[in-house]
């Protein structure tokens, strides 16, 4: 609302996110200017003041050719990236570039297919990264671990080692003509683009991106992200009102779900998990990201310590390093297709689906839906009979009789689940956003919230094990698992658990904030970043005063973590005196007569903590960090555009191919990221890519979307009259020329062929996908929306069927917004031709 | 009380349609994919009160090439309404707040109101015969409540208030729209009372001409047609029963 200028990229925000996308709309009225790059024309281009088509699985190149521009025409904001970022930072000197190496950085070993980052590190120190792989790799750098200063930098950016010079050498080739012939992006278009962009930012202005999973859907999708944030930063537009880079979450609380750690490889609060590997005690896990490192990871043993409190209470002793070893370690990677490939062959043996429909959501249905077979029980809780619970007698295998249904075996358990309507609770919004909602009625019949089911299978569990003096029961035996229950269906009391989730004291009362968890023992909090969103015992996320009776950041609206702060980061708001770097856009600033920062917003770092702040020898944590650093999460306080800990496919990115593709890779030999995880099986077989043999064979580009009729894999849509008779059947978007090439008849019917499935769809032949010229060839793309599936009123095949496994190496997410595909006028062979 | 319309926020997402008929409890509409863009819906109806066009452009004048324009259209509770004129049975009334509403249970399903209206906005549902449309939630607006749409409008497109007041805010806003590249062809549907209906009380800012959203450029009140229409048809009833009486005395 506040942006002079907002790019939506990897997003159909108007779509997908119709809520949110109000607040685009007043900033336009407000004279901020949108632009959506996107390979297809959508509601969100409808309103947007510019939209670039661009090929499907290029982003990168094009992101990285606007950090060329701002690089090579003097468009950065040079105050900041000097202060705030590492750009003066030195690395290493045997850090070598994919331009050197033909799309590898230095540290590739090809036997193991993985980096060694040592070469990344800061010249005469190594740093921990704030985000990603925090347990592996360490960063494997010589010399000092970074807390606050680094070794080396040279403020005039002119040393050829130092991460700005590095970021202009790596993106030297991004030039126009580079981002035509790979994005499919005429050269004036591209450059309306990036001078939009430059002119709305700076101390005047702001500019803001937007992504969602068009970005992260990709085998190089965090990488995606980096290009994003590497530009931001550039600008200057981090820490900022009006800027930043929002990433849309998919449901109302996927992140809330994340924070509260559904991923395996994070605890609540993002805190690392331990592996099975690490032979380190409490203390050790901690030091390495503790000890001595700076910002506020530096507090870890404080966050984890109050994490062991709230799940062991009384049996986390000091004597038993708070029941550090209750915690399950991690023996390798069990993400989500992880654990698909684990049913298929047979490793994983029971399942629970809570609120997902992976027969349908997942890529690569198929091979889900074998590993679903392959189970001994399956417990799906949703609110209608989706396909991930009717696979065993209603699904494409059955219908083709390649499987029956008295040959498999998985014991299925389906269990009504309550609806928002029916239970209260909070949701996390992408802003950091906790917004309560109570329950209209209670849940009918046998339907029961995932609190109540979560609560009462502890209790049974727990009252089996009672009794038994097992040590691998006592993590189980030893929870925390009181509650107040309501009314007759025993419910839980949700704000019971936010209270929990928030933390207290010793003696039980609310914890005010963050600042108060201690590493003794004396506070429990169930995520550090929740901590004080039930401050003075009242459940701030109930807020609700309305925008028009407060001040313009509306603080008591909800609850933001952390400590209900709007924007992250925002000391950047200032100049490093402390002052706003324009009145335009003052949102914090040093006072200093009353010694402390003053603004609509509660700072990022301790109120008093002046601008003019050297750290005495040997402090740590934030205490770390001097006056002028505002991103305290990083140990150097500072913004990295080189990531030399943290990323396991690279420090800069990289414009890679997808997996499947239709053209070459335009700069290197190196086609994919090689860093990517593949699974090569026969079960999972991947399409020649453009230069192989048989290539050919896929000539097009697919990618996968959603409708705003509709909500993901369906459950909760496709249930509905109201909502299927909007958008009654699975569809694909073609041009008129695709159209015309493949002879696809407007309102007619088209198979859509891969290696792994053969899926039908009416054709909507539309303008507002056209093909694009890249790499000296026409390139057209199929657009799939993958909401339907067998069940349900509105019916159609999965678009997810189509796609292989081949994941981003950092954060295990599928491939599925670029691959390739044929298309063929007709329904599928085993259907009655139209 | 009335609508404004902005389509230059709508984003189509349908919300105004389904809020609609989840608030009146308007029966669903036939399922049927209909590869008309993204409008599986078609038309406003018995039992589709709200209804948002798309419509794909592509403009060989405009650098930008593509164009799709979304709209939510709804009855227009005209200032001179045909089909209240000619309801024969008082059904159809003007509520205290100005807007045109159908009483169900007074309708008697004669018709005369569907080919009255200039817009094929109302409709006789064919399971009972009668006539059906948007009552800009009267039933919301007695208790001081905005109608369902607009309250679940996220982008502002549907707006409700005093007529007069939206127009004013519509002025304003078309200017703003003008300016724009892209809004040279914008204009107000309905907010001008020298019009044939005498304006809408539910009216429009559209990014292009009437007809490319499908809506007359010139609507016309009808009632005189149909009155005319219903005067031949009585004369003609009148000729019938005296031609029978003449028979009758012929007879006798």
């Amino acid at each position: 609302m506040n942006s002079d200028c907002i790019v939506v990229m990897g997003s159909n925000m108007a779509e997908c996110h119709p809520v949110a996308f109000q607040w685009v709309v007043e900033a336009q009225k407000r004279g901020g200017k949108l632009v959506h790059v996107d390979p297809r024309f959508t509601r969100t281009s409808a309103l947007a003041d510019l939209h670039i088509p661009l090929r499907a699985g290029s982003d990168i190149a094009f992101l990285g050719g606007l950090i060329r521009y701002v690089l090579e025409n003097q468009r950065y904001f040079r105050d900041y990236v000097v202060k705030y970022t590492n750009a003066a930072t030195i690395i290493d000197e045997r850090f070598l570039d994919t331009e050197d190496l033909d799309g590898f950085f230095s540290g590739w070993n090809q036997d193991q297919g993985m980096y060694e980052n040592r070469t990344w590190q800061y010249r005469g120190g190594s740093v921990w990264a704030a985000a990603g792989q925090r347990t592996a790799p360490a960063p494997q750098g010589d010399g000092v671990v970074v807390a606050g200063e680094v070794p080396f930098e040279d403020p005039s950016l002119e040393d050829p080692h130092c991460v700005f010079q590095l970021l202009r050498r790596h993106f030297s080739r991004y030039t126009e003509e580079m981002v035509e012939r790979t994005c499919g992006v005429p050269a004036a278009q591209f450059r309306r683009v990036a001078e939009l962009i430059c002119d709305s930012s700076g101390p005047e202005r702001s500019t803001c991106f937007v992504y969602a999973v068009g970005w992260t859907q990709h085998t190089v999708g965090v990488q995606y992200i980096r290009s994003a944030a590497i530009l931001q930063l550039l600008l200057g537009n981090m820490g900022r009102p009006g800027g930043g880079i929002l990433a849309l979450r998919g449901h109302a609380n996927i992140q809330g779900a994340t924070d509260i750690a559904t991923l395996f490889d994070v605890l609540p609060g993002y805190l690392p998990m331990p592996m099975a590997s690490d032979s380190t005690d409490l203390d050790g896990f901690c030091l390495p990201h503790g000890g001595a490192a700076g910002g506020y990871w530096g507090n870890l043993k404080a966050y984890l310590v109050s994490l062991l409190k709230a799940y062991w209470g009384d049996a986390a002793t000091p004597d038993n390093q708070f029941a550090f070893d209750h915690l399950p370690r991690l023996t390798g990677d069990h993400s989500t297709y992880q654990s698909t490939l684990g049913m298929v062959d047979g490793g994983v043996k029971g399942f629970f689906v809570l609120g997902e429909n992976p027969a349908v959501g997942s890529a690569h249905g198929t091979l889900h839906r074998r590993g679903l077979r392959n189970l001994d029980w399956l417990v799906v809780r949703d609110l209608y009979e989706i396909e991930t619970a009717s696979f065993w007698y209603d699904s494409p295998e059955v219908a083709a009789g390649e499987v029956r249904s008295e040959e498999i075996g998985t014991e299925v358990f389906l269990l009504p689940a309550a609806a928002h309507t029916e239970k209260d609770g909070s949701f996390t919004n992408t802003q950091r956003l906790l917004q309560w909602h109570e329950r209209a009625i209670d849940p009918a019949g046998d339907r029961r919230s995932d609190l109540w089911f979560a609560y009462w299978l502890g209790r049974r569990i727990r009252e089996k094990l009672a009794g038994r003096h097992r040590d691998r029961d006592r993590p189980l035996l030893d929870l925390t698992w009181e509650y107040p229950l309501e009314g007759e269906q025993q419910e839980p009391k949700a704000e019971a658990v936010l209270r929990e989730i928030s933390g207290v004291a010793a003696d039980g009362s609310p914890l005010p904030g963050l600042g108060a968890l201690r590493d003794d023992g004396s506070t429990s909090s169930g995520a550090w970043i929740y901590c004080g969103a039930f401050a003075g015992g009242q459940n701030q996320a109930a807020r609700r005063r309305p925008h028009w009776e407060q001040s313009w950041v509306a603080p008591e609206w909800g609850w933001a973590w952390p400590m209900n702060r709007r924007v992250l980061y925002n000391r950047a708001s200032a100049d490093p005196s402390g002052q706003p770097w324009s009145e335009r856009k003052r949102y914090l600033a040093w006072d200093p007569e009353q010694g402390r920062w003053t603004g609509p917003d509660v700072p990022d770092f301790p109120v008093d903590r002046a601008p003019t702040y050297k750290p005495p020898p040997g402090a740590s944590a934030e205490n770390s960090l001097p006056g002028d650093r505002p991103f305290v999460m990083q140990a150097d306080g500072r913004g990295w555009l080189f990531a030399p800990s943290g990323l396991l496919d690279g420090p800069l990115p990289t414009h890679y191919e997808p997996q499947e593709s239709v053209t070459r890779n335009p700069l290197y030999e190196q086609e994919a990221n090689p860093a990517r995880q593949r699974f090569l099986r026969p079960d999972n077989p991947y399409h020649p890519t453009a230069g192989e043999e048989g290539a050919d064979r896929f000539p097009f580009v697919m990618t996968t979307y959603r409708l705003t009729e509709h909500h993901t894999a369906g459950g909760m849509s496709r249930f509905l009259t109201r909502l299927s008779q909007l958008q009654p059947e699975m569809f694909c978007e073609v041009s008129p020329e695709l159209a015309e090439l493949r002879q696809l008849r407007p309102g007619g019917w088209a198979t859509i062929v891969t290696e792994r499935a053969s899926i039908e769809a009416r054709v909507l032949v539309t303008a507002r996908v056209t093909p694009l010229r890249a790499q000296g060839r026409q390139v057209h793309q199929v657009g799939l929306p993958y909401h339907w599936g067998s069940r349900g009123l509105a019916r159609g095949d999965s678009a997810n069927d189509l796609f292989p496994l081949v994941l981003d190496p950092n954060v295990h997410i599928q491939e599925v917004k670029a691959g390739t595909c044929d298309i063929r006028p007709g329904r599928r062979a085993d259907q009655a031709p139209s | 009380m009335g609508f404004f319309t902005d389509s230059s926020v709508c984003i189509g997402c349908k919300a105004c349609e389904v809020a609609c008929k989840e608030w009146n409890g308007v029966p669903d509409s036939k399922p049927a994919w209909s590869g008309n863009s993204y409008d599986n819906t078609l038309r406003l109806g018995a039992d589709s009160w709200r209804h948002v066009a798309f419509v794909e452009r592509v403009r060989q004048d405009d650098a930008a090439g593509m164009r799709w324009l979304m709209s939510s259209d709804v009855c227009k509770h005209c200032t001179r309404a045909a089909c209240l004129e000619v309801c024969p049975t008082g059904a159809i009334f003007r509520s205290e707040f100005g807007t045109v509403v159908v009483q169900d249970d007074v309708c008697n399903g004669c018709g005369y109101c569907v080919v009255a209206c200039p817009f094929g906005v109302i409709e006789r549902r064919e399971d009972d015969g009668r006539a059906f449309k948007c009552t800009l939630c009267y039933d919301r607006l007695k208790v001081g409540e905005q109608p369902a749409c607009a309250k679940a409008c996220p982008t502002a497109s549907i707006q409700f208030g005093p007529v007069d007041e939206l127009r004013e805010a519509a002025r304003t806003r078309l200017e703003q729209v003008r300016a724009q590249p892209g809004g040279e062809e914008a204009r107000l549907y309905g907010a001008d009372e020298a019009d044939g209906v005498g304006g809408f009380g539910a009216f429009f800012l559209l990014l292009d001409r009437p007809e490319v959203y499908g809506l007359p450029p010139r609507p016309e009140y009808r009632r005189r047609d149909v009155v005319t229409m219903w005067g031949a048809a009585s004369v003609a009833a009148w000729l019938l029963v005296g031609g029978l009486a003449g028979t009758l005395r012929w007879r006798r």
